[in-house]
């Protein structure tokens, strides 16, 4: 027993079975991109496409289509989805969109993908705390996953912080996007703020996240920069030192 | 009244009423000839699919009497050897039918032969309910006309033309003579052999389809016993033997129990596909059985398959993988089975710049996916649709407002790429449609926003123009 937790004592496990060595690279994310897990996406912001943008960039490039869910609070709060967008993203893929009207269709459309391993992955979208996204809801989709390999998303905007048994809990933001090089008006590239706030066999972290969409491999899409919070890493954007190649 | 069908020159009579039987109006004959002559005929289209169909399914009702029966022609036969002392002879089997038929609604012409073909004749061209046995049977087909033999028209002319009307007079010929006329022709076709089967002097079997098959495995216990779940596994491995054999699989499960009192208890389990492996039954119905009350225990089990499809026993892949595509089509299945087709769809994509017009959703089920064509210019990630409005707070000259209310929110404009002008399209929109001009805009928190303001001033075409927000980008 340890009594240094804010919560009272806490029984320490051993250490080994909890955290996982990820290839060396100790604290930064290097995404799976493929494997079978069930990764959650808090929006920081309401209305915000970052999350979606995240997600998208994270795809692998399956030779299946992708099962895009969605329900319909969550179409009327932040829209659909819009096709001729995606080929910008580098997602030459195809999706098969479902939408209904329930959490609880979403969730079984949900299962239903991520069972199947035809698949390249299932994203779905919810918005809200529904009582049937509990955490025995999350837990059979994050077996699924497991067991089928297929990589499944969970999108949920305007969630209070319920419980989930996600092996990842992202929440992702916005942040000021880079400068255009052609117009000093316009806003460039966009940068998010990606913040790892539970992970198993992985350290927690956060990063703020730049979208290369010239990149042609899926997994070199994404460039993690750690937030070091002194500001003398705005000099030195492109280290080599500090971007991970996911 | 009469039903009509498609024939090779326009519609011809399939089916007559009793009244138009009595004005002469004859089933083969067209529609439009019969119009001439009553105008006043009422024409209704024949189902013919939905009428097989319905006479099959009484065929599979009809083994309340006997278990040969066979849907065939337009009329039901049953064998019935050995079935009619159970209703009080043969009579009283007719009756009953009868009576059972006209409990439906249906009224039923019956005949009872010794032979398949003599029945069919007599139910059709006889008398109402006659029964004749072997020995009178002769004397009752010499009666009945040529029709009833049902040849292809250009044998039943040919006979006709010989001034053969009756079976009798076809009976009286010189066989050999006829023989030779007819030898070309298939047995369905030659009337000496349909006369000969009707008379019983050919063979002429039933061929009754088989039962479909009914899957179920049931443990008998010899003692009353409270908790079901240790004999589940029994039950699945037969049931699972069995469909294996069948080479089914089973989509929907139900598990009854008998209790010693006379009650019974049933619990359905259904699986998204077909399956046919016992441990996942067992899983599925363990977590069914917790309400299940076994009284003063049961004694016996049975494990139905209420609902089976096909499932081979072959292997797709060499490695034992399974087909990707054939997973998804089967998942395409079930969400479409589900949740409805128009709700699960893939995109179309149309050339059009109005924005909300280039994707169009189709049915998943009958449509194949397309990949999406990028747009030439930037294009947000989410589309609302409709684009809702916004009110603007502080408007400068040029470009899109610096300060903007949507949904109950102010957001300050920082930096912004614009306009991209869109026209409506004249050939498709109404008249007085606007031009939009389309801005990109970063907002005071980094979130990005496709607004747009729907006309410009003095363009003629209403008021001042309104701004909308269209889409969100990444």
């Amino acid at each position: 027993m340890v009594d240094d937790s804010p919560l009272g004592q806490v029984i320490a496990l051993n250490q080994k079975h909890l955290v996982r060595k990820v290839d060396g690279a100790e604290g930064l994310p290097a995404p799976h991109l493929g494997g079978g897990v069930l990764r959650d996406v808090v929006l920081e912001q309401p209305f915000d496409g970052a999350a979606v943008g995240f997600v998208l960039a994270c795809l692998p490039d399956g030779k299946g289509p992708v099962l895009w869910v969605q329900d319909r609070s969550s179409r009327l709060e932040n829209g659909r989805l819009y096709g001729p967008s995606l080929p910008e993203f580098g997602f030459g893929g195809t999706i098969l969109r479902v939408e209904v009207s329930h959490a609880r269709d979403v969730l079984w459309a949900m299962e239903e993908g991520a069972a199947c391993g035809g698949l390249s992955a299932v994203v779905g979208e919810v918005h809200g705390a529904p009582p049937v996204l509990d955490f025995t809801a999350t837990r059979r989709l994050a077996l699924r996953a497991e067991r089928s390999d297929v990589p499944v998303w969970l999108i949920r905007s305007g969630d209070p912080g319920s419980l989930s048994a996600a092996r990842e809990r992202w929440r992702i933001g916005s942040r000021r996007s880079g400068s255009d090089p052609y117009d000093p008006q316009a806003s460039g590239a966009p940068v998010w703020k990606a913040e790892l706030f539970r992970a198993r066999g992985r350290s927690p972290g956060s990063w703020e996240v730049h979208h290369d969409r010239s990149a042609l491999d899926p997994a070199d899409r994404l460039r993690f920069l750690s937030r070091s919070g002194d500001g003398s890493l705005a000099a030195d954007h492109d280290a080599t030192a500090d971007i991970a190649r996911g | 009244m009469v039903l009509a069908r498609e024939g090779a020159h326009g519609p011809v009579i399939h089916a007559v009423s009793d009244a138009a039987r009595e004005r002469g109006i004859v089933p083969g004959s067209r529609v439009v000839d019969v119009q001439a002559i009553y105008p006043d005929l009422h024409v209704e289209t024949a189902d013919v699919a939905g009428d097989t169909a319905l006479l099959e399914r009484l065929a599979v009702w009809a083994r309340r009497w006997c278990p040969w029966t066979v849907a065939e022609a337009g009329g039901i036969v049953l064998d019935t050897t050995g079935a009619a002392h159970l209703f009080g002879g043969e009579a009283g089997l007719l009756r009953d039918i009868g009576a059972r038929f006209a409990m439906q609604g249906l009224r039923a012409r019956l005949a009872m032969a010794p032979t398949r073909g003599a029945a069919r004749m007599l139910a059709r061209f006889g008398p109402d309910g006659v029964i004749c046995g072997l020995d009178d049977v002769a004397d009752v087909l010499v009666s009945l006309p040529i029709m009833a033999l049902k040849l292809p028209e250009k044998s039943e002319q040919l006979l006709i033309r010989l001034g053969l009307k009756t079976l009798g007079a076809l009976e009286a010929v010189p066989r050999l003579s006829l023989m030779r006329r007819f030898a070309g022709t298939v047995s369905e076709a030659n009337p000496l052999i349909l006369l000969d089967r009707a008379l019983g002097r050919a063979a002429d079997p039933l061929n009754a389809p088989p039962d479909a098959p009914r899957f179920m495995a049931r443990v008998r216990l010899a003692e009353p016993v409270m908790d079901p779940v240790p004999h589940l596994d029994a039950l699945a491995e037969n049931l699972c033997g069995a469909l294996a054999r069948a080479e089914q699989g089973v989509r929907r499960l139900r598990l009854t129990i008998y209790r010693v009192d006379g009650e019974w208890r049933s619990r359905d389990v259904a699986t998204a596909s077909a399956s046919r492996d016992p441990a996942h039954m067992v899983r599925l119905l363990v977590g069914k059985l917790e309400g299940v009350d076994p009284g003063f225990g049961f004694d016996l089990l049975t494990l139905e398959a209420l609902w089976t499809e096909p499932l081979s026993l072959h292997q797709d892949r060499l490695d034992g993988g399974r087909d990707a595509g054939a997973d998804v089509a089967a998942l395409l299945d079930r969400l479409t089975a589900k949740l409805g087709p128009e709700k699960v769809t893939w995109s179309a994509f149309v050339q059009s710049h109005v924005p909300e017009r280039v994707e169009r959703r189709v049915p998943a089920l009958a449509h194949a996916p397309v990949k999406p064509v990028a747009a030439p210019r930037a294009r947000p990630l989410r589309l609302y649709d409709p684009a809702e409005e916004i009110a603007v707070l502080y408007a400068v000259p040029e470009g899109p407002p610096a300060r903007f209310r949507w949904r109950r929110v102010i957001y300050l404009t920082g930096r912004q790429e614009g306009p991209e002008r869109i026209a409506p399209e004249w050939w498709r929109d109404r008249p007085g449609t606007r031009l939009r001009d389309y801005y990109r805009v970063e907002v005071q928190d980094g979130r990005r926003f496709w607004i747009f303001r729907d006309g410009v001033l003095g363009d003629g075409r209403g008021s001042d123009p309104v701004w909308f927000l269209h889409g969100v980008f990444a």
